[in-house]
């Protein structure tokens, strides 16, 4: 009996009986489904997670006041406020005129009404410096942005958010309006373009006014809470990195690193942090989901077990028509693996199917979602589900042909 | 010489008692014969057919088929003599209810290498021979006891086997169901085929040309039939 004529056996066998074959392959098809979900949303979050985080740029160092620790979050997470950065700070940065440094933006944030006429909205506005543009890729849809002179002076000018217009304006083309932030009169000089939104910041909701202005007529601080450095080559990030630490050391006279009072952080950095964490947790779902192919598989071995005591009578009868103790030790297995196989198949269709809906609800909710079906992980789990069947199938295997073909023929 | 016993014995050993069913029977049987073995239940009649039909191997004594030891075979050997020189024919048909009728016919030749065209042609060449080509495709759940039985013979048959095992082929059967399949064998010993059968009553027994009667492991008799049973009629069934 060769390979194929156990197969088109087995097939037939687990034809006539429907529901009995149905219910056998479930375990595996929900373990090799889940497997496939995870590993399809798993490299979806990872891609969704990565991809955020390089539209904020890899060619991008960020400066955060205060000391953190590499392996704890940042000091203003924890709701600690931390002065120690300033404006001037910046300004020294780019004096020096390094090599690799493109532009540099500060930062500062705030939350307050912004008032057009009737229309008032709550929303977060950021002071920045005239490199915004530059820093943030932000592109702006009619009027301007504010100038390096309008950034030193104070200036009571505002770039609207996309969302942000819509909102206050409907209509009306915001560009050369008054708007009232913490009861100040701005005038409105640009819009942005939609930017789309990212978990860092959203631009679209938000007013960029000039940083000088936020500091002192609307926060009434000295400090800057954050400052991005763009570069203009990556590949040098790690020396830039270390010439903007010698340039902040100096202005803050600190001699000793642990001494810091500042903590540079850049994207690429996070991205290779985060790619460790996204696979760890993927990893971690995955042998999650194995138990369940695992709970499957003695699932199986269970009912094979059953079905070669049900099928004493066939054992004995095809013994006596002159069946070989290995063939139907073949016979068995292939029967075993043939429905794991299927089972991996269908598992593998409903987890893409699944994966899929999940994709389309997630982009219907609007969010940027990925759809990846990663191929290697199809294969394997393909490979699993036919190892399982090889595993689970030997004991029921070896038991069918053991039996004595006498004693089997007088079971009935 | 078609089978040769010498001193065949059979003992079980079962948690340490051991039962002796085989006291030494010694016979032969030609090519062509018709030959009872005929006994009361716990003769051994079962026991040595099972040997006779490589589904067992004897204790001691020999047992040569077509003139070689197989006493001393391996299991594989001896599942290999199963598959191309007997045939057997079962009181319970023993059929497999997953399987259609030609399915069925055709199974023994699923541990040989022919094409399906040529099983397919041979397994209906067979049912038309037992006079169920009309049921091919059918489900042999659907079938009465004799035409399950004629299944059977179609099966027993399609190897060309050497001989032809019967185990109480008409005890789960009517009368008349009986008839034709002891009709069935007659016409295939008629055509030479050498034909065994085991029973416990004696007017089926009679339907052979020789009957060996066996009482508690030992030959009490072996003669041949005087006033031979024949199942002449409905031989339109049999071409």
């Amino acid at each position: 009996m060769n390979i194929l004529e156990a197969i088109k056996v087995s097939l037939q066998m687990l034809l006539r009986n429907k529901m009995q074959s149905f219910l056998t392959m479930l375990g595996i098809v929900i373990g090799v489904m889940a497997v496939v979900i995870v590993m399809s949303i798993g490299a979806s979050a990872q891609e969704f997670i990565l991809s955020e985080v390089k539209t904020i740029g890899t060619d991008l160092i960020g400066v955060l006041p205060g000391k953190s620790d590499k392996n704890a979050p940042p000091s203003g997470v924890m709701g600690i406020v931390n002065t120690s950065l300033k404006y001037e700070d910046g300004e020294d940065i780019l004096k020096k005129n390094y090599q690799n440094i493109d532009s540099l933006a500060m930062y500062v944030q705030g939350n307050s009404n912004i008032i057009f006429e009737d229309n008032s909205t709550n929303a977060s506005f950021t002071g920045s410096t005239e490199s915004y543009l530059v820093v943030e890729k932000a592109k702006i849809a009619s009027g301007r942005f504010f100038t390096k002179e309008e950034e030193k002076n104070f200036s009571r000018v505002a770039v609207l958010g996309s969302n942000l217009a819509k909102e206050l304006f409907g209509d009306q083309d915001p560009v050369n309006k008054r708007v009232k932030i913490k009861k100040l009169n701005f005038k409105v000089i640009g819009v942005f373009e939609e930017k789309g939104s990212s978990f860092v910041q959203d631009q679209d909701k938000s007013v960029i006014i000039p940083i000088k202005t936020a500091q002192k007529l609307l926060l009434g601080i000295d400090y800057i809470s954050l400052m991005r450095i763009k570069l203009s080559n990556e590949a040098f990030i790690s020396s830039t990195i270390e010439e903007i630490e010698s340039s902040l050391r100096e202005s803050h006279n600190i001699n000793d690193p642990k001494d810091d009072d500042f903590t540079i952080s850049s994207a690429a950095e996070a991205l290779n942090s985060l790619r460790a964490i996204t696979d760890a947790l993927k990893f971690f779902l995955i042998a999650v989901s194995a138990i369940s192919l695992i709970v499957g598989g003695f699932g199986i071995m269970n009912i094979m077990l059953a079905t070669v005591e049900e099928r004493v009578g066939e054992i004995g009868l095809r013994k006596a028509l002159g069946a070989k103790n290995h063939q139907i030790t073949l016979q068995f297995l292939i029967e075993t693996v043939v429905i794991t196989f299927l089972s991996g198949i269908i598992g593998i269709i409903l987890g893409t199917v699944v994966s899929f809906i999940a994709y389309k609800v997630i982009i219907a909710l609007g969010i940027k979602w990925f759809f990846m079906m990663p191929i290697p992980s199809i294969i394997v789990a393909a490979l699993v589900s036919i190892s399982i069947g090889l595993i689970f199938g030997i004991v029921p295997a070896q038991k069918a042909s053991k039996l004595n073909p006498i004693e089997a023929l007088h079971y009935e | 010489m078609l089978i040769q016993l010498k001193d065949l014995k059979k003992e079980y050993l079962n948690e340490e008692i051991c039962t002796k069913v085989l006291h030494g029977i010694s016979f032969n049987i030609e090519k062509g014969e018709f030959v009872s073995i005929m006994g009361p239940s716990g003769s051994g009649k079962s026991t040595l057919m099972h040997i006779l039909g490589f589904l067992d191997k004897a204790s001691s004594g020999d047992y040569f088929f077509e003139d070689e030891n197989v006493s001393k075979l391996s299991d594989d050997k001896l599942a290999e003599k199963r598959a191309k020189k007997v045939g057997f024919i079962f009181q319970s048909f023993n059929l497999l209810s997953t399987l259609t009728v030609l399915e069925n016919v055709t199974l023994p030749l699923v541990y040989s290498n022919a094409s399906k065209e040529e099983k397919d042609k041979r397994g209906k060449y067979l049912l038309e021979q037992v006079g169920l080509s009309h049921r091919l495709n059918y489900n042999p759940n659907k079938l009465s006891g004799g035409e399950k039985q004629r299944v059977a013979i179609a099966r027993a048959l399609i190897n060309n086997p050497e001989v032809i095992f019967a185990d109480e082929p008409t005890g789960n059967l009517d009368s008349k169901s009986g008839f034709q399949v002891m009709n069935i064998l007659q016409e295939l010993n008629n055509k030479d085929n050498t034909i065994i059968l085991v029973t416990h009553e004696k007017i089926t027994a009679e339907y052979a040309k020789r009957i060996i009667t066996i009482k508690d492991g030992l030959i009490v008799s072996d003669q041949k039939v005087v006033n031979r049973q024949i199942a002449k009629e409905n031989s339109e069934l049999v071409k």
